[in-house]
């Protein structure tokens, strides 16, 4: 699975790092480090952790029902 | 296919072209899909990965948390495009409407977006650039190469340029216990950026980090072994430093060159685009159907006195491809101005460094909470009497409240009480940025600031 955090949003709150220590980690006090591509087993805790986002700052792929990757390669010509 | 004249047509079965396949090449693509176009997408990138992340090159990835393909970028929806990665563009016909690529192919457009951005900025001398252990980062391929060196264990690494991006590299390799110089031409690192005040806190946070930061100084040469291995390096106070390592963090040049006799305003300092994101040509007239976003864009801003600015921030990249891809199928009434704010973020040596606003317009600059001792504070920039600028090093909970300062043209110094109002007062103080019409290089002319009034010519003999 794909995420990516807008770290402009993101004001250090830290829950995504207590619902889903896996995927997120605070380095430092306020700094947050996330794997952009975490274990699918993690899949749970990531969209758990995406929901209590005071400020709304991840994106996870096929969240909110949106369709599941199309990859690039697929479509690839030349 | 021409539908000049009809926009219904052009969002039913035009053909759009994004060529650039990064984070604003991709999030402009969805933003296509999201508003209803229903055409052709060709997207052009001219490297061989689906559109990736940047900003954890030099974090996560050079410290071994995530491999270096890891961060390709999630998807928002599907584009359904035609992608053709690998693939530089070469040209481009305005006339004919049409991109030439590197394999010869060429592809026709109703709407063209420019997304192609920057690179880095290599070490100047060839030779000495080619030296194995001489390392530049900004894509991928450069991320996992750097780190595989790393992983190595070099003995020492030398960083070359104390941006954030020189300094991001220099935290992550003392966090993995190498050692590491960086040498800085300016004052301090981050000044050009954030100034001599902030700049002297990133110093000392170097220096407790046990890098070996040498200010006012620059790279005269690398040195390699028979073998062709960087060996040494030079620096200009006539000492040297042995090192396997070295990265070059001179900033970045804008991937341009591919439009240089298209008659499109496109130079080394970007492509110059109207508020709605549309490109100029070289007369300084806009286009209508070439836009541009991101990286390699320069568009008026209204908060920072219409200057040009361009900005190599992540939010700008994605706010800036959403308003480009809905003008692009918008009528001329329906179209919206880029005026997003600027900001940016950086994690180096535990800290968690944020700006919004334009700080290098500053004149001033004052700590409102917090204390540049403890290294954990709020700076408000001052230009003329208005708030510009402000930077937290972890106290990114202020930063929305002076950004609505800033977009308010609030007055500097705040007349506002803090709820932490400093035993020594407040008072502004220079923000200490160099003088960009002083070069560093030899002597030279230069012309500075952009409105009449703010014009000035300067004259630098060579100095010492």
């Amino acid at each position: 699975m794909r995420l990516v955090v807008d770290l402009n949003r993101c004001q250090g709150y830290a829950q995504c790092a207590f619902l889903a220590p896996e995927a997120f980690t605070m380095h430092g006090d306020e700094a947050l480090m996330y794997d952009p591509q975490p274990d699918d087993a993690q899949r749970g805790n990531v969209l758990r952790a995406a929901q209590a986002c005071p400020v709304k700052a991840i994106t996870v792929e096929g969240m909110n029902g949106a369709p599941a990757a199309e990859k690039a390669g697929a479509s690839h010509v030349g | 296919m021409s539908v000049d004249g009809s926009l219904d047509r052009l969002r039913r079965e035009g053909h759009i072209v994004i060529v650039g396949a990064s984070l604003a090449g991709l999030r402009a693509a969805e933003t296509l899909r999201d508003e209803g176009f229903t055409g052709a997408l060709t997207i052009v990138g001219d490297e061989p990965h689906e559109p990736y992340d940047r900003p954890p090159l030099s974090k996560q990835v050079l410290l071994g948390r995530v491999p270096a393909d890891h961060t390709t970028l999630p998807r928002r929806r599907e584009v359904d495009a035609q992608w053709r990665l690998g693939v530089a563009a070469t040209g481009l016909d305005m006339a004919a409407k049409r991109v030439h690529l590197a394999d010869g192919a060429a592809v026709e457009y109703d709407r063209l977006l420019i997304t192609t951005g920057v690179r880095a900025r290599p070490w100047p001398h060839e030779l000495e650039a080619d030296l194995d252990g001489v390392f530049v980062l900004r894509t991928s391929d450069d991320a996992a190469g750097l780190h595989h060196r790393l992983s190595a264990g070099p003995r020492r690494v030398l960083v070359i340029g104390a941006g954030f991006t020189g300094s991001e590299i220099a935290s992550a390799c003392r966090e993995r216990g190498l050692d590491v110089t960086v040498a800085e031409r300016g004052s301090a690192p981050l000044v050009g950026a954030l100034g001599g005040v902030v700049g002297e806190v990133a110093a000392t946070l170097q220096r407790e980090a046990g890098v070996d930061l040498r200010c006012g100084i620059m790279v005269t040469g690398l040195e390699g072994d028979s073998a062709g291995r960087l060996r040494r390096a030079h620096l200009s106070d006539g000492s040297s430093v042995e090192v396997e390592v070295a990265v070059v963090c001179l900033g970045a040049t804008r991937n341009t060159e591919w439009l240089a006799s298209s008659g499109l305003g496109a130079g080394p300092r970007g492509i110059a685009c109207d508020a709605g994101c549309r490109a100029f040509d070289v007369r300084g007239i806009v286009t209508d159907d070439v836009f541009v976003a991101g990286d390699v864009a320069r568009s008026p801003h209204p908060l920072f006195g219409y200057q040009f600015l361009s900005l190599e921030h992540w939010g700008n990249a994605v706010e800036q491809a959403e308003t480009a891809a809905h003008n692009m199928i918008s009528s001329s009434t329906d179209r919206r101005p880029h005026v997003w704010t600027p900001s940016f973020w950086s994690a180096q040596f535990g800290m968690n460094i944020k700006s919004v606003g334009v700080p290098p317009m500053a004149d001033e600059i004052i700590v409102t909470q917090g204390s540049l001792a403890e290294r954990r504070f709020t700076a408000v920039y001052g230009y003329q009497g208005r708030v510009i600028a402000a930077v937290t090093f972890d106290q990114a909970k202020w930063l929305e409240f002076y950004q609505q300062q800033i977009e308010r043209a609030a007055p500097f110094p705040p007349e506002f009480t803090t709820v932490d109002r400093r035993p020594e007062g407040m008072h502004p103080v220079p923000a200490g940025f160099p003088d960009p019409s002083l070069p560093s290089h030899g002597p030279t002319v230069t012309l500075s600031g952009h409105s009449p009034s703010d014009r000035r010519i300067s004259f630098t003999p060579l100095s010492a």
